[in-house]
């Protein structure tokens, strides 16, 4: 429905904006355009409702070009929610919300009716319609501000950043809110966001831009399986890359079996033999039943060479353990927070069966990384 | 006191009546002013060059003595209450025009981009969302400048407006200090209750929206 060809804009003094961005549009579809700052993603949108004109190119919402209609006329078939919310502070809620069909004159009960229907969407009550913005929580003025950019029903809506200003919470309940209104309103949503988080909730397609560049267009699936290029693995994060590897979901999956360990009754001696023979600096301890005590390291053992014979005497019991069954995500996240070196893996029992350490992180962010493309590559050599 | 007390028993007529003669040539004024300066107020938030220009000329029109300017036109306009109310409808201008530029000025970008984003014309972003919202700075310069005008009406009476001034320059020849009173005393009562009357005004007018807020857009 909404067709972008080869626009640009080029500013006075040569700066190129926008430069030759073609995208297809589909009805219903939520598009977000993400980017660092200044990589065009706010002046592309602006151009669909003539806020900025193309210098380059042509926008058609549905076959028609856009220059050809009044920009008025046009803006005012275009759902458009900024920022800041944009509620005009001396009209009532009613009056906010009905704006659009005022300019379009539409009948004073048709207006209430409206602002009824549209209230029930976001769940608040008709008491709101004599209620000034400044009475409202900004989780409510945002919504208010997405009502109204729904008032005269329009087909596409254009959204700048809308959710930015929210704290997390709020921002949260009102992406799923959204996204739920859009799914059932069957809007086609072009929105413009700097959060990948919130891209890769909401988006259907994810474009992501870069000095006024489309660099990859895409599903959040595939961008996060298939990123072009460093900058888009950047943009993601590494952090996020790890934790959407398909096929490796929880901890089990990942560790490393073999975990070095000691049983407690044995000698501080023992325990030296062992990590010499492993080549590793700390043990961890568990009793008969290979149930996780706690561990011992080297420093511990030089200290208390002297007074102490056996490993249950120096044991240090605060370890930190993850389940088995816990998502990969978790104890990454962890490892990676907190600076453990290692972090022991037990079963539903406390019995220690296997160990997840920085070692088994670097094979996972090689693998996410290269692992792909070395296969693509194998790929490519078979094709010629 | 008891001469101004006489003064009153014979003259109250002519007092009142003069009274209302003051009151209407600054009213005149200070409405010529409104329907002037408002508009080009308006006009000067779209036209940044010059803007700052025509805002100095009224300020520089601001500061010539009000004695010269009302002399400056009787060669032209002559004497009575016409050349008054035009000589002082110059003093009002320049309240009430910086004061609308400064507010008009001073609405949110962000709620004028959402105006023009939803599909309002320019007329109608003055209209909705730039005039409601700086009506009150507005309000507040045509307060400054009915008050200003009702002390300068005084001064009409010397180019033959009428009006209080009579009594005060009366009172000034003949150095007579009832006249002076009679005419003073009034002057500055007017000046209060006009601007009342304004701010009741300003109260009804400036949107219910707005009142409790503290950053007004």
């Amino acid at each position: 429905m909404l067709k972008i060809e080869k626009v640009s804009k080029i500013y006075k003094g040569g700066k190129k904006a926008v430069n030759n961005i073609s995208l297809d549009i589909k009805k219903g579809e939520f598009i977000c355009f993400i980017g660092p700052s200044g990589c065009g993603k706010t002046t592309t949108m602006k151009m669909i409702n003539r806020l900025i004109e193309p210098s380059e190119g042509q926008i058609l919402i549905n076959g028609e070009n856009i220059m050809d209609k009044d920009p008025v006329q046009l803006r005012r078939e275009i759902g458009y929610v900024i920022q800041q919310i944009g509620l005009f502070p001396h009209m009532t809620i009613l009056e906010n919300i009905t704006l659009v069909p005022k300019l379009l004159k539409w009948k004073e009960e048709e207006k209430k009716e409206r602002a009824l229907e549209l209230l029930q969407l976001v769940d608040m009550g008709p008491e709101y319609l004599d209620r000034y913005p400044h009475e409202l929580s900004g989780g409510q003025q945002q919504r208010i501000g997405v009502l109204r950019a729904l008032a005269s029903n329009p087909p596409l809506i254009l959204m700048d950043e809308p959710f930015g200003a929210l704290d997390p919470i709020t921002r949260d309940a009102l992406q799923e809110e959204f996204k739920h209104l859009q799914r059932t309103l069957n809007k086609t949503i072009v929105f413009v966001t700097h959060d990948m988080d919130e891209a890769i909730k909401l988006a259907d397609r994810i474009v992501i831009l870069k000095a006024g560049e489309i660099v990859q267009v895409g599903t959040p699936d595939e961008i996060l399986r298939n990123p072009v290029n460093e900058f888009v693995e950047e943009f993601i994060g590494k952090d996020r890359l790890l934790q959407t590897r398909p096929h490796l979901e929880l901890v089990l999956q990942i560790m490393s079996r073999n975990p070095i360990s000691i049983t407690e009754d044995k000698s501080l001696t023992d325990a030296i033999k062992i990590m010499r023979e492993k080549r590793v600096d700390s043990l961890l301890v568990v009793d008969e039943q290979n149930a996780l005590k706690g561990y011992v390291d080297i420093e511990t053992i030089s200290e208390y060479r002297k007074k102490a014979t056996f490993i249950s005497e120096v044991i240090n019991t605060e370890v930190y353990s993850v389940n088995q069954d816990s998502l990969i995500r978790d104890s990454v996240q962890k490892i990676l927070k907190r600076g453990f070196k290692y972090v022991p893996v037990v079963d539903h029992h406390n019995h220690l069966v296997g160990i997840v350490t920085r070692a088994t992180l670097v094979d996972i962010v090689y693998d996410s990384i290269w692992g792909e493309e070395e296969s693509q590559i194998a790929e490519m050599v078979e094709m010629f | 006191m008891e001469t101004l007390f006489d003064f009153l028993q014979t003259n109250w007529q002519e007092l009142i009546f003069k009274a209302w003669e003051h009151l209407y040539i600054s009213l005149i004024a200070v409405f010529l002013g409104i329907i002037v300066a408002v508009p080009l107020g308006i006009m000067l938030t779209r036209m940044k060059r010059s803007a700052s220009f025509i805002i100095g000329i009224a300020n520089i029109m601001q500061t010539l003595p009000s004695l010269a300017v009302l002399a400056f036109f009787i060669p032209f306009l002559g004497v009575g209450k016409t050349p008054a109310i035009i000589a002082l409808f110059f003093y009002s201008v320049l309240p009430i025009l910086r004061n609308t530029y400064t507010g008009i000025k001073g609405v949110n970008e962000n709620l004028l981009e959402s105006g023009r984003g939803i599909g309002m014309t320019s007329w109608e972003r003055i209209k909705l969302v730039e005039f409601p919202l700086a009506l009150s700075v507005i309000m507040a310069g045509i307060r400054t400048a009915s008050v200003y005008l009702i002390g300068w009406a005084t001064l009409a009476s010397f180019i033959g407006g009428g009006g209080l001034g009579d009594y005060i320059f009366i009172g000034l020849n003949l150095y007579q200090t009832e006249y002076i009173i009679a005419g003073a005393v009034p002057v500055i009562i007017m000046a209060i209750l006009v601007d009342y009357v304004f701010s009741i005004i300003e109260r009804k007018v400036v949107p219910k929206g707005l009142k409790g807020m503290k950053e007004v857009a």
